[in-house]
Formats: structure tokens, sequence, C-alpha cells
């Protein structure tokens, strides 16, 4: 065997990495994607310049940072400012437990919340606009969310009292915000003064909390095998699903009044609770639907042919892995629906947008900024819905892996 | 105890009684609630002395509508009035529903696209508007921008007749000519003669297996008709409509309000963001070993997405495309926060004019469920077409 009739070695191309090499394959890999590059750039650095200049400079923020207190929760109020700060350590110790508790899962949702709120907690305004006693308010969660990673290695702590923690935790803060009508220092607080993002928060917390129970049940009813039960729960879903919320809440404030008693009256935000949990139940009916379908077959029978009756069935077999499969959707729909509670001021309530449209009317020199204040409510509303839709993609993701 | 058995199972725990006992009660329940309810709205009624007919339909509105398809005017009834909504909802459910699902497609294929910044910033837009509520986006658009705009005579003008002011959007426009209801047939005949020669040449590719390209063809004849038809017109069937300056406004060419322009922006811009997801989620979905199964077939590139990628991303887009429709089409119900007239805002006026709550919101709810139910028999059709046949 002569070297000549040796075939030639090729060797393995060498993989090229660096900046350039990355520019080369990610922005220039065509001409036609060079040319995109170029006018995306020159697209991007124009949006950037416009907006900055205008954040920093151009606009005029005193709306907003005069009215901090308002946006956040409405005409709350000042002397009982404390239940909400209270109603605050208690979510947050919680939270922080549930960190302790489902460790990773829970982490990337800790984080952005202990961050956030220091961010809050010393942010460069002055201390007119921003109390010092709110900013320790404020800077106490984290410490509260610490308290309960630490608390959560406690040999008493187990995932289900952490659930039932939070079930109990939400009608406490309810009844805190809410008073007690003759205990001295719980005076009762009308939901009139209800307002700002607390409002929102706790019309989409009580929505999705309220909308569980009958959207399991809508479901059921649904996929029943009686006629009469399955066909009242499709027209109910269907019809819920067919109109604009608009029209449900419109239906509680002006139609509900006269289809009841005229001694019986209902306060406007809990008619606006009704309307957003109503909405919400026909969604939630659709995906307990879809989490029921999920469950094999097979586990009914398995059920049944270990001698259970058929709520047994429902309760202890199908029921805990169908929601156990819809808890993803079930955050999508919170993320909506918290959305969707901008929809009250349609209705006249003062939530976080109605604060934004109403101190307009109360000043005129600030005619002229309503776009700082549109601004400032978007942003709210995207680092709250962003950081839960990043968290439950985190969260499936990580779910994902261990299932596989 | 005997007489409660059937077949000497007692009456409890026969399934039969149990399913008859169950469905009994239920409607039992609705039927209360409803006789409640009923009750309840009838004594309000004979209290306040409101009527709950239909009778003043035709009663004159006596309150104007800023914008309307059809002509409107106070002297009209309630009825017409009713009806103006309906269509200026279905009028930017429409326009919006197009122009959404062009601008989702684009960022939903730049989602995907080779180039990082492309990438991106379409992943940036997707996630900023998706997250920040519609209503938010509307007040921000038609507070924050068009009615900021510069009045009218220091309109900001663009390349070419196309104007902007705090007044409203102007462009130019073609108007119809005398000869326009005559080409109009022209442009008939093309549509249904290009539907003709798809459905023909498609049937010749596949008998005979020689491509006769149904698509192209189609479009050929969809093009060709209406320009022979133009040229054939005395008078060109549409004349150039200049927007003008004129005492108080521009008058002719292409009018939106800033109330119309600055909703149907929100909701483009709004939709857009949910079916870019969904077009991206679309086209991730079709397997690849379909693509490499192609190309080894000899299909070229464009082959490969026209026959092979795309039927199979649009069964997995179709369905919740549709669904946005719908949400699109409920959420025009947001025109009354900026005052764009549509169904649900020209309803709460005919409240506040006859005072007829419960009729008006009765037509209310079935004018949204008629466009609900319009949707969800599309797509029924759509999936049964489309649907995966076991062979």
């Amino acid at each position: 065997m002569s070297a000549a009739n040796t075939p030639e070695v090729l060797r393995p191309p060498v993989s090229k990495s660096g900046p350039i090499e990355w520019v080369k394959t990610n922005l220039t890999s065509t001409w036609y994607n060079a040319v995109l590059t170029v006018v995306m750039l020159a697209l991007v650095i124009f949006f950037l310049r416009l907006t900055l200049s205008w954040v920093f400079f151009d606009a005029n923020w005193d709306p907003v940072r005069s009215n901090l207190k308002l946006f956040l929760v409405g005409q709350y109020p000042d002397e009982e400012m404390w239940r909400i700060g209270v109603n605050a350590l208690m979510v947050s110790l919680l939270m922080g437990v549930s960190w302790g508790v489902w460790r990773g899962v829970a982490r990337t949702f800790g984080r952005v919340i202990v961050v956030g709120l220091i961010v809050i907690a010393v942010l460069p305004l002055s201390l007119d606009d921003l109390s010092l006693e709110g900013r320790i308010w404020v800077a106490a969660n984290p410490g509260m969310i610490g308290l309960g990673f630490v608390l959560a290695r406690a040999p008493f702590i187990r995932p289900k009292r952490v659930v039932i923690a939070w079930v109990v935790a939400f009608f406490v803060a309810i009844l805190l915000l809410r008073g007690i009508g003759g205990v001295a220092f719980l005076p009762e607080v009308s939901t009139t003064l209800w307002g700002g993002l607390l409002l929102n928060l706790i019309l989409a917390v009580v929505g999705i909390v309220a909308s569980f129970p009958l959207g399991i049940l809508l479901a059921l009813g649904r996929r029943s095998n009686l006629p009469a039960v399955s066909w009242l729960s499709i027209l109910f879903i269907e019809t819920v699903r067919g109109v604009p919320l608009v029209t449900l809440l419109f239906m509680t404030q002006i139609i509900l009044p006269l289809f009841l008693p005229e001694d019986l009256r209902i306060d406007r935000v809990t008619r606006a609770m009704l309307a957003i949990t109503l909405f919400s139940s026909a969604y939630m009916a659709e995906n307990v639907r879809g989490g029921l379908q999920a469950v094999p077959g097979g586990q009914v029978e398995a059920a049944k042919a270990l001698g259970l009756n058929g709520p047994y069935v429902m309760i202890f077999i199908v029921l805990p892995q169908a929601l156990r499969a819809v808890i993803p959707a079930i955050v999508g729909q919170f993320i909506s629906l918290f959305k969707d509670t901008s929809l009250v001021v349609v209705v006249g309530l003062l939530d976080v947008v109605g604060i934004g449209r109403s101190i307009f009317l109360g000043n005129v020199a600030w005619i002229g900024a309503q776009r700082e204040v549109y601004v400032f409510l978007a942003a709210i509303f995207w680092v709250f819905t962003y950081s839960m839709s990043y968290t439950s993609q985190k969260v499936e993701e990580a779910l994902r892996v261990r299932r596989n | 105890m005997r007489f409660l058995t059937l077949g000497g199972v007692p009456l409890w725990r026969d399934a039969r009684v149990l399913r008859a006992a169950a469905q009994i009660i239920s409607v039992l329940i609705v039927v209360i609630v409803a006789v409640f309810v009923i009750n309840n709205v009838l004594d309000a009624a004979e209290k306040r002395g409101f009527s709950l007919g239909f009778g003043f339909l035709e009663e004159e509105a006596g309150f104007i509508i800023s914008e309307s398809v059809i002509e409107y005017g106070a002297a009209d009834t309630f009825q017409s009035a009713f009806l103006a909504g309906v269509l200026n909802t279905l009028k930017i459910a429409l326009l919006g529903i197009i122009l959404a699902t062009g601008l989702g497609v684009i960022v939903g294929v730049a989602r995907i696209s080779s180039n990082w910044l492309v990438r991106t910033v379409a992943g940036v837009y997707v996630e900023t508007f998706r997250n920040i509520p519609l209503l938010i986006q509307l007040f921000f658009w038609y507070f924050g921008v068009f009615l900021l705009l510069p009045p009218v005579r220091e309109s900001i003008q663009w390349p070419g007749p196309v104007f902007l002011n705090a007044r409203g959007f102007f462009a130019v426009w073609g108007s119809a000519s005398s000869s326009f209801s005559t080409w109009i047939w022209f442009v008939l005949a093309g549509v249904i003669l290009a539907l003709a020669v798809r459905v023909a040449a498609g049937q010749v590719q596949s008998r005979f297996g020689r491509a006769t390209h149904p698509n192209l063809s189609a479009l050929a004849v969809l093009v060709i008709l209406p320009i022979i038809g133009w040229f054939l017109m005395a008078e060109s069937p549409l004349v150039r409509d200049v927007p003008e300056l004129g005492r108080f406004n521009f008058e002719g060419g292409l009018r939106l309000s800033p109330e119309f322009a600055a909703f149907l922006l929100g909701l483009v811009i709004y939709t857009a963001s949910f079916i870019a997801e969904i077009v991206r989620a679309g086209i991730l979905s079709v397997q690849k070993g379909q693509l490499e199964a192609a190309r080894a077939l000899g299909l070229n590139e464009l082959q490969t997405m026209q026959s092979v990628a795309f039927p199979q991303a649009m069964r997995v887009i179709v369905p919740p495309l549709i669904s946005q429709f719908l949400n699109l089409t409920k959420n025009s119900s947001l025109g009354i926060l900026i005052a764009y007239p549509d169904l649900y805002f020209v309803s709460r006026t005919m409240i506040n004019q006859a005072g007829r709550a419960v009729p008006i919101f009765l037509m209310i709810m079935g004018a949204y469920l008629l466009m609900s139910l319009t949707f969800a028999v599309i797509g029924n059709i759509y999936n049964r077409r489309v649907r995966y046949v076991d062979r």
C-alpha cells in the first residue's frame, strides 16, 4: 500500500466562535438578512431615542408622583392603612414559606418580588410623595419573605398545610380590609373607599378564587350524562363566553337590582365582583374540562373496580389529577383576569385606571400629561402580568423536565 | 318501606330514579330562580312605571351618532340607531381582524427568524403589548396620541396628500364615478371566474398530473378581468379624491375620525401580539421529518412551504385564530370609553334616552351571541374540513 493510495483524511471542520462569528450567523447570514438588520437597527435606535428622551426630559411626571397613594390604594383612610400593610406582610410571609417548601418552583418569583420591593423602598422620590413610614412598610416585606423561607424548615410545615394557610389568609385579608362593624380597633371601611391597584388585585383574586368551585361544578355539569344538567351548563358557559365582560358588568350594575327584591341592596364593588366571578367561572369551567379530559379512562375504571362509588371516584381519583393538569391554564386565566379588572372603570369604579382618569378632573394644569399617566398605568400592569407569566413559564418548563 | 323499592332495589339507590331526580331538581332550581327574577322585574316595572316591551323601537331616537355606516339622524327610530351601532361594531371588527391577522403573521414569522435582531424586536413587541390591558392601550392612543395631535391648520403632512391632525386622519381615496356601477360587475365576474378556474385547474392537476398552477391561474383571472373592464369604460370608474383644506377641516378623500383611528390602532396592535404567538406555535408544530420528507421527494422550498408545511400549520393555527377574532369583536365593546359609537355605546345611549334597560340589554346580549355563534359555526366547518382522516 503506497502513500498515494491513502485516502486523504478530512479534518473535522473547525468550529468558530467569537463575536464576529456570532454576528455573521445571527445578523448577516444572507444579503437580505443584512439589509433587514440595518433597517431594524435604525428603527430601534430611532424609537429608543424618542422614548428615552421623552421619559427623562420631556415628560411631566407630577400627576403620577403626587398621587402615588391614590394609585395604590384609592381613598382607603389614612389611619387604617396599617391593615393593608399587615395584609402585605401576611402574603409575604406565606410567599416565603411557599418558596421554602416548593424550592425551585417558586424561586424565580420570590427573587423578582424581593428585588421589586427593595427598589420601591429606595425610590428616589421626596418623602412627601413616598413617606418614610410607607418605605419602612414596603421594606419589611422582603424581611418577611426571608422569615418565611427560614420557617419553612420547621417540621410542622407541610405542603398541604401551606395551601390551607393560603385559603385562610384570603378570608383573613378580606375581613381585615373590610373591618367588622362595632369592633373598636377594626371599624368598617366601606367598599366605596376601596380603590386603586388594591381594588384591581382584590377583584382578580376574588374572581379567580370564587370561580374555582363554580367552574368545577360547571365543568362536571357539562360532562354529565344527564341531558338536563349538561344542557343547562352548556347554556350558561357559552352565553357568558359569547358576550364581552363589559355587558356582564353592566348587567350586575343596572339589571341585577331589578332582578332582586327592592329591599335587597348590594354595594357596587360586590356587584362588580359578582360579574367578574360569573365571567371567570365560564372560562374556568372550560379549563377544568380540558383537565378532566386529560385523565385516562383507565383511572376511572380501576377506581370503580376497587369498589369506589361515583362521587368518590370523582373526588379522590379524577379531580386531583385533572386539577393538577390545569394549574398552568389557571395561572394564565388569572393573568388575563387581572388585565380585565381594568374594565370596571366602565361602571364607574375607581380602580387604578379610574383613578388615572379622575385625577385630571381635579387639576387643569395636568390636562396635557395624560400620556404620562397612561404610560405609568401600562408599566404597573406590565410588571405584574409579565412577572407572573414569566414565572409560570419557568414553572411549566421545570415540571416538563421533571416528568420526562 | 316496601313500597319504596323497585325490583328489590330501594328507590334512593336506584340509578334510574337518582338520574331523574338530579335532572328534575336542577331544572326546578333554575325555574324557581327564573320565576323569582321575572316576578321582581315585573314588580319593579309596575312600581316605577317602565314598560318591558319592544314597542319603543319604532319611536324617534332623538340623539345623534358621531359616525355611521348608514344614513342616520336624530329624527330616525331607535331601531335604526341600534342598527347603526351594530354596523359600526362590524366595521371596526372586520377591519381589525384583517389588519391584525396581517400584522400578527408578520410578527409571528419574525419571531422565528434566523436574524437575531428581528427575532428579539418581535419578541419585545409581543411581550410588551400582550401584557398591558387593552383599555390602557386605547386610552394611550386616544388621549395620549390622537387628541394631542396639532390642530387642523398645523396638520402633519406625510409624503403625498395624507394628513394627520387632532380631528382625524385624512388620505387620498378613490371616489366612485358614474361608470363605477358597471365596472363593479367586472370585478364580481372576476371573483366568480377565478373561483371556477381554481377548482377546474385543481381537478385537471390531480387527475392528469399536469402542473396547472391553480392558485396562480386564479389570481391572474382575478386581476386581469377588472383591468380589462377599467379600460373598456368611457370614464374611469374611480376618480382620485384628494382631501382639501376647507373652512374648518379637510374635505373629501378618506377620513378616519380620531376615535376610529385610535380604536383600530389599539385593537390591531393588541390582537396582533396574540396572533403572532399562535402563528409561531403553528409553524413550529410542523414536524421536521415532514419538511425533510418533502425535500427528499424533490419539492423545492416554495412547494414545501405551500403544500406540506402550510396546510399542517393551518390546522394548528386556525382554531385559536378564530377565537382571537371573536375576542377582538368582543373587545370592540370598549369603544364607549373613547367615544366610538359601537353597538354597546349606542345601546347605553338608548337606555339613557328611552329608559328601557331590560329589553335593550337583551338586544345587546342577542347581538353579541349571534356574532359569537357565527364565529363558532365558521370554526366548526373549518375543523371538519381539515380534520385528519384515519385511513
